[in-house]
């Protein structure tokens, strides 16, 4: 028998950040997700040069004291550009995967608990959009609507989209037929009472796994189309753009290009890491 | 299973015409008037009014739909505007690097993913299996267009061991076209290798632990014969699935390797197209591209009922 003064069961948020403290990747991962995050919104700050400022006489320079990063082909401060980069690619990643939950959610929750035609319309758009590789779409995206890092934002957010109605989908129908949820639509509560109130909140884990790893594919696609030149448009600094002007200069400065791609990759390892251990954190058969 | 294959067949015509029609959708896409924006710097009234009679967009847009699947379906996915070729002609000359590409990469992400994955799960919670994990993560998380440009650095630039850019047919001269597409292809396998060892891993996982291996141990049967015959054989059935549907995901990644390494496949036919603003192009490399991942996806659940008897029936 419980005594009275026996502590509160811990609640499902909490449970699984004990179980998530447990794994040292996905704390790895979430500590430099956090570190790029602040260094992200504090770049004006943290950033010792300003990241656009060219200057002929420090053309190419390796790595020193004062250039910790070494300098680009304009001689602008790699590490300064570095930095403000960091801005493009988390706000490109956060807002994509916003994008893709904004419209994919409510379509799922719509097909998933609506049903019939509904269902048919949505799946079928969804299955085409699927059918599209996601870096191709994304670039014709990109192309059409005209290269700038709010539309490559537009582009990876739309393109990431049918991922997050599908999950949805398959998350309501595994538990709309749940005893509570047909106790909530017996004691007379709306359909857009139960689907929001009783059925969203059973779907937010896996939404949340499939976002933080729909965000590590996002931060990788804006660099691709920054890469390629649809994204971020020069002479603002991201790590994709920094990467295609490295390549004109890989024999005579090789570390230009080293830096932009080794924090893109950082930054989706610890994307992925962290995904990795929510998925644990959240999966009853891990417990 | 011949009536499970045609309706799985049948199921693809609703996915095909929708994807159709977004694709076709893409071009109003265009800010403002699509003649103006495909007429570009030309704005003589006379060209916007030609572009506006040889696109149909004069006409209702599901009559312009309708002449435009039209004309796919003949195989006439229009005309380049910059190299003034149709594109299908274009896409039947650059798809063959991208193919060849895609086949190469898939063979090396198997052979290393699918070794690695049975190794890790055999050596399941030693160091093997922990630094397995780690690098198929880090093949998962390395974005390829920058492992691309460190291996150019390494074997190319330092070493001089492999050409940096360029591609020779393998139809023309084998050697030099090994030499010169096995980095592109490794870069480009690097990500499917990562997740192929996962899926391995855990299906050899689930397999080791089952009972008709535990039934072929209790028979006396060495382990090597164990993993290889029995437990292996089982957990491959998803990872053919896996690789043709993964096949139409390495086109989409070409894009970004045939860019560094300059091969002038596919993805260099789209990229060069969206900075030209040559829509048609851009349009018809996504219709084929996709095209091939749907029939990529049939062959993989063609496949997959192949390799599974209660489906053979």
């Amino acid at each position: 028998m419980a005594s009275a003064n026996a502590p509160a069961p811990a609640s499902p948020g909490a449970r699984v950040w004990r179980r998530l403290r447990r794994r040292r990747g996905a704390m790895v991962g979430l500590f430099v997700i956090l570190t790029v995050a602040i260094v992200a919104a504090l770049a004006p700050w943290i950033a010792p040069y300003d990241p656009v400022l060219q200057s002929w006489t420090t053309v190419r320079k390796p790595p020193s004291a004062a250039h910790w990063f070494g300098t680009d082909e304009l001689g602008r401060d790699i590490f300064s550009r570095i930095v403000h980069g960091a801005r493009a690619s988390m706000l490109a990643g956060v807002i994509s995967v916003a994008i893709a939950i904004a419209i994919g959610v409510p379509l799922g929750l719509l097909a998933g608990y609506v049903g019939r035609w509904v269902d048919v319309v949505i799946s079928r758009v969804t299955d085409a959009l699927l059918a599209c590789p996601f870096l191709i779409l994304a670039i014709a995206l990109a192309a059409f609507l005209g290269p700038s890092l709010t539309n490559a934002m537009i582009a990876i957010g739309v393109t990431a989209t049918p991922v997050m109605i599908r999950l949805t989908r398959g998350q309501v129908l595994a538990v709309r037929s749940l005893d509570y949820v047909d106790a909530a639509t017996s004691v007379g509560n709306p359909p857009p009472r139960v689907a929001l109130r009783h059925i969203l909140p059973n779907v937010l884990p896996a939404l949340m796994v499939q976002s933080t790893l729909v965000l590590a594919s996002a931060i990788t696609s804006e660099a691709s189309l920054s890469f390629l030149g649809l994204g971020q448009q020069p002479p603002a600094p991201s790590w994709g753009s920094m990467l295609n002007t490295a390549q004109r200069s890989l024999t005579t400065a090789p570390w230009i290009a080293v830096w932009p791609g080794a924090m893109i990759f950082v930054t989706v390892l610890s994307f992925n890491l962290l995904g990795d251990g929510l998925r644990d954190a959240l999966d009853p058969r891990s417990r | 299973m011949t009536r499970l294959i045609a309706r799985r067949m049948l199921q693809l015509l609703p996915t095909l015409f929708i994807l159709s029609v977004i694709i076709f959708l893409l071009q109003r896409l265009l800010p403002g008037d699509p003649a103006l924006a495909l007429a570009g710097d030309d704005q003589d009234p006379r060209v916007i009014a030609e572009i506006r009679r040889q696109w149909n967009l004069d006409l209702p847009l599901p009559v312009q739909y309708g002449y435009w699947i039209a004309d796919v379906l003949r195989g006439d996915l229009g005309q380049s505007m910059r190299l003034n070729t149709p594109v299908a002609d274009l896409i039947v000359q650059k798809l063959p690097a991208t193919l060849q590409l895609a086949v190469m990469a898939l063979l090396i992400s198997l052979a290393i993913g699918v070794t690695a994955g049975v190794i890790s799960a055999v050596r399941k919670g030693t160091i093997v299996d922990y630094v397995a994990n780690v690098v198929a993560l880090a093949g998962i998380s390395v974005p390829n267009f920058w492992l691309g440009i460190m291996l150019i650095l390494l074997f190319s630039i330092h070493l001089g061991w492999l050409p940096a850019s360029g591609f020779v047919p393998i139809t023309e001269d084998w050697r030099t076209s090994l030499a010169t597409s096995i980095l592109p292809a490794f870069v480009l396998g690097s990500h499917f290798a990562g997740v192929l060892m996962r899926h391995t891993r855990s299906a050899m996982l689930e397999a080791i632990e089952s009972d008709y291996v535990r039934t072929a141990r209790a028979k006396g049967l060495g382990e090597g014969r164990v993993v290889l015959r029995h437990a292996m054989r089982n957990a491959l059935t998803p990872i053919i699935t896996l690789g043709a549907l993964e096949f139409g995901s390495l086109l989409s990644g070409a894009v970004l390797t045939e860019q560094i390494f300059s091969i002038p496949g596919f993805g260099k036919l789209i990229v060069d197209a969206v900075f030209n603003r040559d829509y048609a192009v851009v349009q018809g490399v996504v219709l084929v591209t996709a095209t091939i991942y749907v029939l990529m996806s049939l062959l993989a659940d063609i496949g997959y009922i192949l390799a599974n008897p209660r489906l053979r029936g």
